[in-house]
This record gives C-alpha cells, sequence and structure tokens, in this order.
C-alpha cells in the first residue's frame, strides 16, 4: 500500500552525547518536537520504517563504497560507538530480511543499490531511533546514501533513489513509513564543531518543505562545501524524502544548537 | 603518505570490538598490519588525535576513535586544534579547520 509516513530529523551524536551541556530553553522542545514526531510516526501503524541515514564509516568505507545502499537483514545492532559516550545503550533491532528484499528488487528497476545483510547502526541511525521508538518495538529497514567518502552520488541521483524508494513502498503490502537524516549545515567532528549557518538552512527547509525539486537539486558540492561544511553533503537523505513524499512539508522545529555540532530540526511531508 | 591505510586500520578498529581487545593489549602489533608511514603509526599507537587529523583522516572516523579512546569532548576538539598548532594546517581529506585556533564556535 502506499507510503504512510515521511518525517526528517538531526542526528547528531551531541544530541544524546552531550545533552546535558545545551541550554534547556533550546534543547527541550527540541526534544519535545522529536517526541511529537514519535506519536504521529507511531499513530501511522507503519509494519515497517525505512530509515535513509548517512552513515559515518560503521559499515561502509573507501575500499568498496556504495552511492546507495539497503540492509537485508533480520536484525541489526548499534550503536558502533561507546554506549557510554553516545549515551544510548546498546541494542538488537529487528529488521525484516523478506521485506528487504521485496523492496530492493523494486528500487533496482530504476537505482543500482546495493544490499547489506550486516549491518551495524551508528548514531545516524541510533540517535533518531533512541527518540522514535524508545522501546525498540519498530522494524527497522536501514538505507544509505554515501555522504562521507567522495566522490558522491549527484544530487538528482538522490531524488531518484527517493523516488525508487517510495515506488517500492508502495508495492508491498505492508505500510511502510520513511524516516530520513542527516544534517543541514555543518562541520562536524572537527575543532568547527558548533558553527552553523542559520542562514543556509532555513533557506534549505523552505525549499524542502516546498517540495521544490528544481530548487533542491540546484545546490552544487563546492558550494555546499564553502557554506555548509561538509556534514552539508548530508542533505541527499533529505534530498530523497522529499522526493519519496511528493507532497508539501512542514517544518515543526528548527534552531541552532552549536553544543549538539548542527542545527536541529525535526519536519515532515504530506504523502502525496 | 598512507592516509587509506590509516583510515582503513582505524575503520576496522572503531566497528570490530574483538581488534578493540587486540589493540588494547598491543596496539603495535594490529598496525602492522597496515602500510603505514612511521608517523603514522606512531600516531595511532599514542592515540595522538591532533595528528591524526592533520594527517587527514576524515573527522567521522576519528571522532569515533576518540570515543572509543574515551576522550571527552572539549578535550578531542581541543587536541585537534593543538595538532593543528604544532604541525600545520590539514594535509589531506574534507575536513580541513575552517575556525581560528582559539575559536570555541560552540563553547568548548
Amino acid at each position: 500500500m502506499t507510503l504512510v509516513f515521511t518525517g526528517i530529523c538531526s542526528h547528531g551524536p551531541g544530541i544524546t552525547g552531550r545533552a546535558d551541556l545545551a541550554p534547556p530553553e533550546l534543547r527541550d522542545p527540541f526534544f519535545a518536537a522529536y517526541r511529537a514526531m514519535r506519536d504521529a510516526l507511531h499513530a501511522a501503524r507503519p509494519d515497517a520504517v525505512i530509515i535513509v541515514a548517512a552513515e559515518h564509516f560503521a559499515n561502509f568505507f573507501m575500499n568498496n563504497m556504495p552511492s546507495f545502499a539497503i540492509g537485508m537483514a533480520d536484525g541489526y545492532e548499534g550503536p558502533i560507538e561507546d554506549p557510554d559516550w553516545l549515551r544510548i545503550p546498546h541494542r538488537r533491532v529487528r529488521g525484516d530480511a523478506a521485506l528487504s528484499q521485496a523492496i530492493i528488487a523494486e528500487v533496482q528497476q530504476s537505482v543500482d543499490v546495493a544490499y547489506a545483510e550486516e549491518w551495524k547502526f551508528d548514531h545516524g541511525i541510533m540517535v533518531p531511533l533512541s527518540f522514535l521508538d524508545p522501546d525498540n518495538k519498530l522494524t527497522v529497514i536501514p538505507a544509505n546514501i554515501n555522504c562521507q567518502g567522495p566522490p558522491l552520488a549527484p544530487l538528482h541521483r538522490a531524488w531518484a533513489f527517493g523516488e525508487a524508494l517510495r515506488r517500492a513502498a508502495d508495492a508491498v503490502p505492508q505500510r511502510i513509513a520513511l524516516i530520513a537524516t542527516g544534517g543541514i549545515s555543518h562541520w562536524p567532528a572537527t575543532p568547527d564543531s558548533g558553527r552553523i549557518n542559520e542562514e543556509w538552512d532555513r533557506e534549505f527547509l523552505r525549499r524542502w518543505a516546498a517540495g521544490d525539486k528544481a530548487a533542491l537539486l540546484d545546490y552544487t558540492d563546492a558550494g555546499t562545501y564553502a557554506e555548509a561544511g561538509q556534514g552539508g553533503f548530508e542533505i541527499r537523505t533529505l534530498i530523497a524524502a522529499a522526493a519519496a513524499a511528493r507532497g508539501p512539508g512542514t517544518v515543526h522545529f528548527f534552531t541552532p544548537i552549536p553544543i549538539f555540532s548542527t542545527g536541529c530540526f525535526v519536519a515532515t511531508a504530506e504523502i502525496a | 603518505m598512507s592516509l587509506y591505510q590509516l583510515s582503513k586500520l582505524l575503520f576496522e578498529l572503531n566497528r570490530d570490538t574483538a581488534l578493540q581487545a587486540e589493540f588494547t593489549a598491543d596496539a603495535k602489533a594490529v598496525t602492522t598490519r597496515y602500510d603505514l608511514s612511521d608517523e603514522e603509526r606512531g600516531a595511532v599507537i599514542d592515540g595522538d588525535v591532533g595528528l591524526l587529523y592533520v594527517l587527514g583522516v576524515n573527522g567521522q572516523i576519528l571522532m569515533h576513535f576518540a570515543a572509543f579512546r574515551q576522550i571527552a569532548w572539549a578535550d578531542y576538539l581541543q587536541r585537534m586544534r593543538d595538532g593543528v598548532r604544532i604541525h600545520g594546517p590539514v594535509r589531506a581529506g574534507i575536513y580541513a579547520m575552517t575556525t581560528g585556533l582559539d575559536e570555541k564556535v560552540a563553547g568548548v
């Protein structure tokens, strides 16, 4: 049946790992927005949630780097990071290999996606899951777009990947939700951590909420690197979500929180 | 310079608890399996985050390595700044420093 939910959110490890260092007046409304998206996601009663992430060398490396990958296992584990550092306990997450296989087969009609029967989650998936599925009840299908090791797939291919995921979600009988997670502007894991280009972020979110394909694909990696940092390459995941949902989006929360190293946002899009 | 090999060592170390135990027991032995320069090997064995950053290790790999080494966030950021102060600008990769040596944009 048709895709039942689409949302996007931030995933920086500081969101959980350094939660106590953030000003409560910024942190608490952000966490509340995350919890509201959790309630909306569960209210959609998904049989499985595709999480489109921009993983950080938890599974994929430059020895054999896929532009696009989808997990195909009955279970996954995470986080790979020290659980005390991330402040998220290690957990095993339920997958559905048969459902993954059906989705991958449909995606392959238009995108040469890699599949992986092993997949370890890093903060990119674990931070959103810690908010969206605190009781570890959801069935998850991880998907990944290489946003870390250039050369990176062009943005129009990220859009095509999102379209393929939508087609696949619509083709299977299960109720499928989609969550995409990535940074907007940020300079993560460097001495610059905390630098955020708020104006750039607000303009990106405006384009995203409008579902404006031409404007979303108008960014160049050189321009993004200069204005939004290497973390800005992760807009690929958010672009894929816009392509999957097709409908207008609503930004429920956006605030730069420097100690989290990123502008923090929660948004959903209508399924059209 | 063999940044790829250096990065591969850290990538494998970050995700493999068995290799982490081996590394904790004998870091030098683990490094001999990779084609590293003396400078790179020394940086890994010493856990020299500042030098690893300057050598061009991707920040995402380096951040996970710092977590494995139990380096607190503020200390991790400062070690990178100190690395640039001592060794000069980042030599490769996409994680160059864009802020000043004494600038702390997030307050830490």
